[in-house]
């Protein structure tokens, strides 16, 4: 048995589970950065004298990797446990750093998309699944709080990497200035801070890895106790697959997804363009720039404090919520959103912090509907979503945009068709969640829920 | 949720084996660096308002 196995990082009686969300955040914070790479677009474009669309590949290769990867290896995930997916992940998230900065170094830019794209891609999808299942395991009585606290720092973690990269990339090269228009740093300074990154994240996500712990019981699935989904269903992944209840998940979190990013994809052009009066935007690019800052906030924010209230209302009332007033205001946005700023960014904050909240809600979601036999396992699949919407949620709103004119130059009225079609996923996303049930015994794994029931019932007597 | 010394139906959590230091480290280490990362966000946001 070696240190990383699951066996080996059974807590103690008194481990308190209040050191697993710091652990779990350590990863979490560490992969965030991902969303933060739009920082270095302008850098690498120049360093391999590219187009931004080739670059622009490297973060759609590495979201559609996690997809892949948590999809994959979720099985692997829950059974090895979360110190030893947790240190596979650091080692592909910091090994994606230093390809990508030999990468840089030698002008060689299919090292950043093996690098960043593929090799780091995997980190984020062993590392962002890591300890989702354990956190459910450790708070069974508040699951959204737990995973909300987690996920809540993929969200964080962008906002950590953005100014931190900058201020590395001013390091190592004092002729950068972040602030000024279409800055670009040298590809010596690139080179450095992926390299840097690459060792700092690995050390942060290690750190993590050390402290977390699986409940106790928990060294062995075959013996543990777990917690039965709301109808005491009990089901293992290959078999979820096959439920209507995951498939309708599945287009949930994929509405849920797509409509979000049609705004974030487009935050800082949008909000000019929405108050452009004669060619002219009343938004300086400054104000955009703090329109993108308080989204990034939302987004947040919106993943602990949503999918902690999850815990009180449930989950499907949630996802009432996140859709259908979701829905009604993107109605308001594209229809009302010129008349003030202050209306456009209230209720594209809402928006956002309802896209961060399906994020972070959907795992007790997997566990109300299936129980945390092999929970981790059905979240990676369900993942797979969110590689599909981030694909189709900027192809959809940039082909829209594309048919009246470039982003940068439009005007309220030009939105309004791809907000109304964000309307109607958030209305497919609404109605599939209201025909979600809770899933047939005939899907219930009877060895599994026979045994637990045992377990259940020999702790009962032994505490009489 | 089973626990091998414990009846309940959550985990149990004893103050007296797992120190309150290492907590509150645990905590600020993840803590520190988002709290630079909402202030400097913070600052940007604040362009929307002044800027």
């Amino acid at each position: 048995m070696s240190l990383l196995d699951k066996q080996a990082i059974v807590a103690g009686p008194g481990y308190s589970r209040w050191l697993i969300p710091p652990a779990a955040l350590a990863v979490h914070l560490s992969i965030g950065q991902v969303y933060a790479f739009s920082v270095f677009k302008n850098s690498l474009v120049a360093s391999f004298d590219t187009s931004l669309t080739a670059i622009g590949w490297v973060f759609s290769l590495s979201i559609v990797m996690l997809g892949l990867s948590a999809a994959v290896l979720g099985t692997w995930v829950e059974r090895s446990g979360p110190r030893k997916a947790m240190v596979a992940a650091a080692a592909c998230w910091g090994t994606g750093f230093l390809v990508s900065s030999a990468g840089i170094a030698t002008g060689q830019l299919w090292l950043l998309y093996l690098g960043y794209g593929v090799i780091g891609g995997i980190g984020l999808g062993i590392g962002y699944i890591s300890p989702v299942s354990t956190l459910i395991k450790w708070f069974p009585d508040r699951p959204g709080l737990a995973t909300g606290m987690a996920i809540m720092g993929f969200g964080g973690g962008a906002l950590i990497a953005a100014p931190l990269s900058n201020r590395l990339l001013a390091l190592y090269d004092p002729g950068f200035v972040a602030t000024e228009p279409g800055a670009v740093a040298s590809s010596s300074a690139l080179a450095q801070t992926f390299l840097t990154l690459g060792i700092v994240y690995t050390l942060f996500m290690l750190v993590g890895a050390a402290l977390v712990r699986v409940p106790p019981g928990h060294g062995d699935d075959t013996t543990a106790e777990h917690s039965p989904g709301s109808n005491g269903a009990l089901v293992r992944a290959s078999e979820a697959i096959r439920t209507p209840q995951f498939w309708l998940l599945w287009v949930v979190l994929f509405c849920n997804v797509t409509a979000g990013i049609g705004i974030l994809e487009q935050a800082a052009p949008m909000i000019q363009d929405f108050f452009r009066d004669n060619g002219e935007s009343s938004v300086s690019a400054a104000a955009a720039a703090g329109f993108v800052g308080v989204l990034s906030l939302a987004n947040m924010l919106g993943r602990f404090v949503w999918s902690s209230l999850s815990d009180r209302v449930g989950r499907r009332p949630i996802y009432v919520m996140y859709l259908g007033v979701g829905l009604v205001l993107y109605l308001l946005l594209a229809l009302f959103g010129s008349t003030s700023t202050l209306v456009f960014v209230s209720l594209a904050a809402v928006i956002i912090s309802f896209y961060g909240g399906g994020f972070a809600t959907v795992p007790a979601y997997l566990k109300d509907l299936f129980g945390t036999l092999e929970v981790g396992a059905i979240h990676g699949r369900l993942l797979t979503a969110w590689a599909a919407a981030g694909v189709a949620g900027p192809l959809i709103v940039n082909g829209i945009l594309d048919s009246v004119g470039e982003p940068g130059n439009l005007v309220a009225a030009d939105y309004r068709p791809a907000l109304l079609t964000m309307v109607g996923v958030l209305a497919v996303g609404f109605v599939a969640n209201l025909l979600i049930r809770p899933v047939d015994e005939s899907h219930f794994d009877d060895e599994a829920h026979a045994d637990n029931q045992k377990r259940i019932t020999t702790r009962m007597e032994a505490t009489r | 949720m089973s626990t091998d010394a414990d009846t309940s139906s959550a985990p149990t959590t004893d103050p007296a084996t797992t120190s309150p230091l290492l907590i509150a480290l645990a905590w600020l280490l993840v803590g520190i660096p988002l709290a630079y990362g909402l202030w400097q966000t913070l600052v940007k946001a604040s362009a929307l308002f002044t800027g």
